[in-house]
């Protein structure tokens, strides 16, 4: 996020798109709840009418993976209205004329054709968001994940770019983070085109830094992503250390993933769970689980907390900075005789940037957000103040594109996948908790009551949903939370195994999947005979 | 444009004898608690909008004929305020015997909520456990109310609605409210039904801001019979990326339950379901307790450090000798602590020297 959670409280015009706030980062809407208590207006997108709809002021239905197109016309009406905020243009930005020029194509008439909104709805939206003190963008997944991702990304961008809503208290762009560190899992340097901190890997600086540091020749190339390791997964990759995530449940296109792990050489798995991709190692090690270990986590607002350890783990559990730093050393590797997490955090710390000023001993009660450049530092709860990292805002021409695929005659239905409130990704430890089932036992797909009854299904009964991937039985649940024509499941089920259908395509630029969309054809079917969700 | 808080300058007042300064727009609560001055409250939540419910909390101020409750009536310059006069004292313990009487029960165990504590505590302070008044009870408890996570005992209700107020201020959910008045209050949802099915998410917020133990935390009371003390440990909750602030409860080496942390940078108290009652997955029969390595016959064996740590180290070895360096991947994790993060890159990039590392999420 630009900027920090408490600020979610000050805006006078909230724009949520792509995100259902009150399921997954429920703590976070419950301060959006009091903007609007105070007299903010907001504005949802979403293709579903979630938990958030209904707080809407405005709300616009769009079609899933229409994005790009709503933004680009929201743009238009901004700049035809007059709404530009020319100095901040003129001062912190480039490529702005260009982009003024370029919506000019772009009518809310036009959007209104390819997102299914009506052109005066996303007109008022533009005008709230243009006029507004502080405008400020939430987004999630709904944004990202999708082939045009980055697409989306930059053109909220360019909404915050073109009326200055950005570097204020109350402003900014907001992504919001789902699993609890995937923020630290990206400051920590665990992606392949940067070094901790987000240094870039190709820099000769930096590749200088870690030579040094690290006491060996680095490579100078980019690493290959995820997804790009498993599909060469038996080929060029041949073995893998994966660190507690069920690779298997929550990628799409599970029958690819499960062949790739099962073609590698060797498979190392370090879980606190025999996950589903557990099962498919040669090794799996054993790690002491959240309060059971000493460390650090970073959330979606950039904050560093300490972690502490309230339990010993489960028999020969071991922490994981022990596990991997054990392993390095047989394979005689230097640099890994750590004894505490402390250690490895205040190592982290010397070799960033954007944790530089932080140690173990000042994240003791959490009160820095990085970057924290020097010790000294505050800390910086709002980014691009005064300026933007690399000098100025770039103004992207983004033009909208349709989904990898597209509904047709075989497969008319639209497909989207996410998240619920009570359970929490593929379920490892939600699904582990007592008392969960109470709410959630079983996944079920989401149709609007008139589709129910238009495709010959029944409430609470079954249906077989098919995609060009494969096939799901899955039950069916009426709700007007699901618009005509698009139906809704979570992949949170290992029963039901939803990320089956999903996976028509990635995002160019950082092949993010895209989970969000995926035609598919629904028709009644038998009730299972056992739980089986494979048909 | 909404309107902000602009910076007043400070006024003064007297507040049992002493001239202090205060900042306009202050409660004479939140003056005096500043200087340490304890005044008794029961329907007070400083996160919440002063309520002035049950009159504990009053005081005396110069010019006026009855007291007044401090926690809902603004600082005054010039206010004379006596906050522990034998006058107020005394109207606070029959306020607390009448307070008692209503309920079934007032030692409850801490394990209840956070605020459990507040009434007993109270009593023992104004030594108010006199039985002086026959007991009216408002409120009947729940016991139809089957929910895993809270328990509704409204037999110790003392209608401060500080749970209702907490539900519709903080989290915004109205799932609960308030059904008619005096002692015939009783807490309750839309059509007096389950809390399922209310708007209630089951956060747990009401839970944890009941000063009684009538809203109790069934999961953590699981515990209960478990002997010895109740330790707290600050950590942050596993789940989402909010970060919220909580403290662990353990009795020895037994994880009971989960507090919100008030002072929490990020949550200042607030819990979702998943951070307050989803923490029990570290004690499931399912964890893995020991290491375990592919056997001839194809199965996973439970194995010693040693040996699977070999096997590991061995496996890579041998992938490295045959193919090179760059056929082996490292993919972190998006849950474990930035310090997993940061060793799965430096076991990638300084032990075998490539940049083949990813996290579990590309998004
Ligand atoms: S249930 Fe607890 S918090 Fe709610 S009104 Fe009764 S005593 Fe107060
Ligand atoms: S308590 Fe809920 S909102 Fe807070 S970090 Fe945990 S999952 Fe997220
Ligand atoms: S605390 Fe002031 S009236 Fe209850």
């Amino acid at each position: 996020m630009s900027n920090p959670l408490a600020d979610m409280e000050k805006p006078d015009v909230i724009f949520c798109i792509g995100t259902n706030m009150t399921e997954c980062h429920p703590v976070a809407a419950t301060r959006l709840k009091r903007a609007i208590a105070r007299g903010a207006k907001m504005i949802v997108a979403d293709p579903r009418h979630i938990g958030l709809a209904d707080l809407a002021d405005l709300y616009l239905p769009i079609r899933v993976g229409s994005d790009a197109a709503l933004l680009l016309a929201m743009a238009h009406v901004i700049d035809r209205e007059g709404l530009v905020n020319e100095q901040f243009i003129g001062d912190r930005t480039v490529e702005g004329e260009k982009f003024l020029e370029h919506v000019k194509q772009f009518p809310p008439e036009w959007a209104a054709e390819i997102t299914g909104v009506p052109a005066e709805d996303i007109e008022r939206a533009a005008l709230w968001y243009g006029k507004a003190d502080r405008g400020a963008i939430y987004y999630t997944l709904g944004i990202t994940e999708h082939i045009c991702g980055v697409d989306n990304v930059q053109s909220l961008c360019n909404l915050a770019l073109m009326t200055g809503n950005i570097g204020r208290e109350g402003t900014g762009i907001n992504p919001m983070r789902g699993q609890n560190n995937i923020q630290g899992a990206g400051d920590t340097g665990a992606i392949p085109n940067n070094y901790p901190g987000f240094q870039p890997v190709t820099d000769p600086k930096n590749q200088e830094k870690f030579r040094r540091a690290y006491g060996r020749t680095v490579d100078l190339e980019k690493g290959i992503t995820k997804v790009t390791a498993l599909e060469m997964a038996g080929d060029q990759i041949r073995a893998m250390l994966i660190d507690g995530e069920n690779t298997v449940v929550s990628d799409p296109d599970r029958h690819h993933c499960e062949h790739a792990l099962k073609s590698l050489d060797h498979l190392v798995v370090i879980d606190i769970f025999l996950t589903e991709t557990a099962e498919l190692a040669d090794v799996v090690l054993p790690a002491a689980a959240w309060g059971e270990t000493d460390g650090s986590q970073t959330n979606t607002e950039r904050r560093v907390q300490r972690l502490r350890a309230a339990v010993p783990p489960p028999g020969d559990a071991k922490p994981d900075w022990w596990i991997i730093s054990q392993l390095a050393r047989r394979l005689g590797f230097q640099g890994f005789e750590f004894t505490d997490a402390k250690g490895v955090f205040n190592e982290l710390c010397s070799l960033s940037v954007t944790y530089a000023g932080l140690d173990w001993d000042r994240i003791e009660h959490g009160e820095y957000q990085w970057p924290v450049p020097e010790p000294g530092h505050p800390g910086t709860p709002i980014l691009h103040q005064g300026t933007f990292v690399n000098g100025r805002g770039i103004f992207h021409l983004i033009s909208y594109r349709d989904p990898a695929e597209t509904i047709d005659d075989e497969y008319p239905v639209w497909l989207t996948t996410g998240r619920r409130l009570q359970s929490y990704h593929t379920r490892t430890q939600t699904g582990r908790s007592a008392g969960i089932d109470y709410f959630l036992s079983e996944e079920s797909l989401e149709i609007h009551p008139d589709d129910v009854a238009a495709w010959g299904l029944r409430d609470g009964g079954w249906a077989r949903m098919h995609s060009r991937r494969g096939c799901v039985l899955i039950k069916v649940k009426e709700t007007r939370r699901s618009p005509r024509g698009t139906v809704f499941a979570s992949f949170s089920f290992n029963d039901v195994p939803v990320n089956i259908l999903t996976g028509g395509g990635y995002d160019p630029v950082t092949q993010t999947a895209e989970l969000k969309v995926c035609p598919v054809r629904v028709e009644p079917a038998e009730a299972p005979s056992a739980r089986q969700g494979v048909a | 444009m909404i309107a902000n808080p602009t910076d007043a300058k400070s006024e003064s007042l007297t507040l049992d004898g002493k001239e202090v300064s205060f900042t306009p727009g202050e409660t004479i609560y939140e003056v005096a608690t500043r200087h340490r001055k304890r005044i008794p409250t029961l329907c007070y939540d400083e996160r919440l909008e002063p309520f002035g419910g049950c009159r504990l909390c009053a005081v005396e101020v110069e010019g006026s004929r009855l007291p007044v409750a401090s926690c809902t009536t603004k600082a005054t310059p010039g206010m004379q305020i006596r906050t522990s006069t034998a006058s107020v004292e005394k109207h606070r313990r029959t306020l607390l015997e009448m307070v008692a009487s209503e309920n079934r029960e007032i030692d409850v165990d801490p394990l209840r909520g956070y605020a459990s504590q507040e009434l007993s505590t109270l009593l023992d302070r104004y030594d108010a456990r006199t039985g002086r008044f026959a007991g009216a009870q408002s409120g009947s408890s729940r016991p139809d109310d089957d929910n895993p996570f809270i328990l509704r005992d409204y037999d110790l209700c003392i209608s401060c609605y500080r749970c209702v107020r907490v539900c519709a201020e903080q989290e915004g959910d109205h799932a609960i409210s308030v059904m008619s008045r005096g002692f015939h209050t009783q807490i309750t949802t839309e059509f007096e039904g389950l809390l399922k099915h209310s708007a209630c998410t089951f956060c747990g917020q009401c839970v944890q801001t009941c000063p009684t133990g009538a809203l109790a935390d069934r999961k953590a009371m699981r515990f209960a019979h478990l002997s010895g003390e109740t330790k707290q440990t600050r950590t942050i909750c596993p789940y989402c990326g909010v970060g919220c602030s909580v403290d662990i409860l353990t009795k020895d080496s037994t994880m009971v339950g989960v507090l919100p942390a008030m002072d929490g940078p990020a949550n200042l108290g607030a819990l979702c379901v998943k951070g307050q009652f989803a923490w029990d997955f570290v004690q499931h029969p399912d964890r893995l307790a020991t290491p375990l390595v592919r056997g001839a016959d194809g199965e996973l064996q439970p194995t010693d450090w040693d040996t699977a740590l070999d096997r590991a180290a061995e496996g890579f070895r041998k992938v490295v000798d045959e193919h090179g360096r760059h056929s082996v991947y490292a993919v972190a994790s998006g849950r474990a602590p930035n310090e997993a993060g940061y060793l799965m890159q430096k076991f990638v990039r300084a032990g075998l020297g490539t940049n083949n590392v990813d996290n579990c999420s590309r998004a």
